[in-house]
């Protein structure tokens, strides 16, 4: 029986959680791809306050295909994390509590995971038609000129996650190649 | 052979009706080749990777919605015979009419100026290949390209005297540093040879040919096996949790090259590898 967590996340609820769980989640989570975050930060650095509050929250890294009639969201699986991973120190340190995408981040994100007590969680890329199902309601809430790319306030209900990189230093994928990797001299 | 007048609206319908039916539905011979790797994975957690790939391509042919959210940058390879004459039109605008068609209900993941960055919200234009070839039929093959591989996806310009190892150590390399990144398990494409513009394409066109087809150059085709033991020994695994299926296949496509040069292009497709093709 898969544990399910609810969001948005909290100190207490990211702290035992650990590399290569696989876990549920349960309530409200944000959007946020390339341009919104190259925009996010550009407006961070102007001074000006971000659109949404950030604290607590967790970002997934999704550019949604657009919805069917009488459905909230199109298919919806995580991009490439790594190309966030210049803005997300940033916004660690803002408040975001956890990350879902996929694939590598860098050395930097992952000291500010452990600096910050946040969570990457790797969702299964690929699988974008099943993971729409578990979204209950979408609503963009900035910048909404970006499309696909908008900030979208998303409900979602077990949703399946693996954690990659916890808050203690733990990496999934560092792992999971070490049992399996056949070095040949 | 006669000359053969083919219009170009029926190109326009052929390819919005390739985008409309690989978006929601993925090659055969790749199903094939996932149910045989879900098999043989020794990793849990990488056959339940491989599970829910399967499951999602299931959902998604039966839902009438796309795999991937994904759905790429629309690439057209077209080899046109001699003496087909196109008429009504321009080809090049055609072929564009039918990825806006097709992609009316699809992501716009296509921007009009690499710097700019502004999206052009029809996901035209498309990148269109052509070759001149014998005959009066026109073959169009479309991949739907996911820019998550793409973008982990690299070429390189060896000196002549590389040989072999060169293009080992860094078809090897290429996958060490797309790991989870490219979606794994990948389809992995090499292009060996031609010049700098022609090898990227060789690549391309490996990517194209259907799994479970060799290299029918027998040196090339025991150098693909070599390359996906080599890379499935990385233990990078479905999405890159660990496994031993990190690659379904190598294909390598390969022409003639300068004395001075051994171009290497290794070009990814990842766990929705949307082409189709038609023969018009």
């Amino acid at each position: 029986m898969t544990i399910t967590i609810q969001l948005p996340l909290t100190l207490e609820s990211i702290k035992p959680l650990q590399a290569g769980d696989v876990f549920l989640l349960t309530g409200r989570l944000l959007t946020a791809r390339d341009a919104a975050h190259k925009r996010l930060i550009a407006e961070l650095e102007s001074g000006q306050k971000p659109p949404i509050d950030l604290k607590d929250e967790t970002l997934y890294y999704v550019g949604p295909a657009p919805a069917k009639l009488g459905q909230p969201l199109g298919p919806a699986g995580p991009t490439t994390s790594g190309r966030m991973d210049p803005f997300t120190p940033q916004l660690l340190k803002l408040g975001v509590r956890g990350l879902i995408g996929k694939g590598y981040r860098s050395d930097r994100v992952k000291q500010a995971l452990i600096e910050h007590n946040a969570v990457y969680f790797a969702a299964v890329g690929g699988a974008a038609a099943l993971l729409a199902r578990q979204i209950t309601s979408a609503e963009v809430v900035a910048y909404a000129d970006l499309g696909t790319e908008a900030i979208r306030r998303l409900e979602v209900e077990d949703f399946p996650v693996i954690v990659v990189n916890d808050c203690h230093g733990g990496d999934a994928y560092a792992d999971g190649r070490k049992q399996f990797e056949i070095i040949h001299e | 052979m006669t000359l053969r007048q083919l219009s170009v609206r029926h190109i326009e319908t052929a390819v919005q009706e390739l985008i409309k039916e690989s978006a929601y539905k993925l090659p055969a011979d790749y199903l094939a080749a996932m149910r045989a790797a879900e098999e043989r994975e020794a990793s849990k957690t990488g056959r339940i990777m491989l599970t829910t790939l399967l499951d999602n391509a299931d959902y998604a042919e039966v839902e009438q919605i796309p795999t991937c959210q994904d759905t790429g940058m629309a690439i057209l390879m077209l080899e046109i015979g001699q003496d087909v004459h196109l008429v009504d039109g321009n080809l090049t605008d055609a072929i564009n009419a039918g990825v806006r068609a097709g992609y009316a209900d699809l992501r716009k993941s296509v921007v009009g100026d690499p710097l700019e960055r502004t999206n052009t919200a029809d996901n035209a234009p498309a990148i269109i290949h052509t070759d001149i070839v014998p005959g009066n039929k026109v073959t169009l093959t479309l991949a739907m390209k996911g820019f998550g591989a793409e973008l982990m996806s690299r070429m390189q310009m060896f000196p002549a005297n590389g040989g072999v190892e060169a293009v080992k150590a860094f078809v090897i390399e290429t996958i060490e540093l797309a790991g989870p990144n490219a979606c794994p398990p990948v389809i992995v494409g090499v292009g060996l040879g031609s010049s700098f513009d022609g090898v990227g394409l060789l690549a391309k066109k490996a990517l194209m040919r259907p799994l479970g087809q060799p290299s029918p150059k027998p040196h090339l085709a025991q150098l693909e096996q070599e390359l996906l033991n080599s890379i499935n020994d990385l233990g990078i695994g479905p999405q890159g949790f660990g496994g031993t299926v990190t690659a379904l296949a190598v294909h390598i496509e390969s022409f003639a090259t300068h004395i001075a040069a051994l171009p290497v292009a290794v070009n990814l497709n990842c766990s929705a590898p949307r082409r189709a093709t038609v023969v018009l």
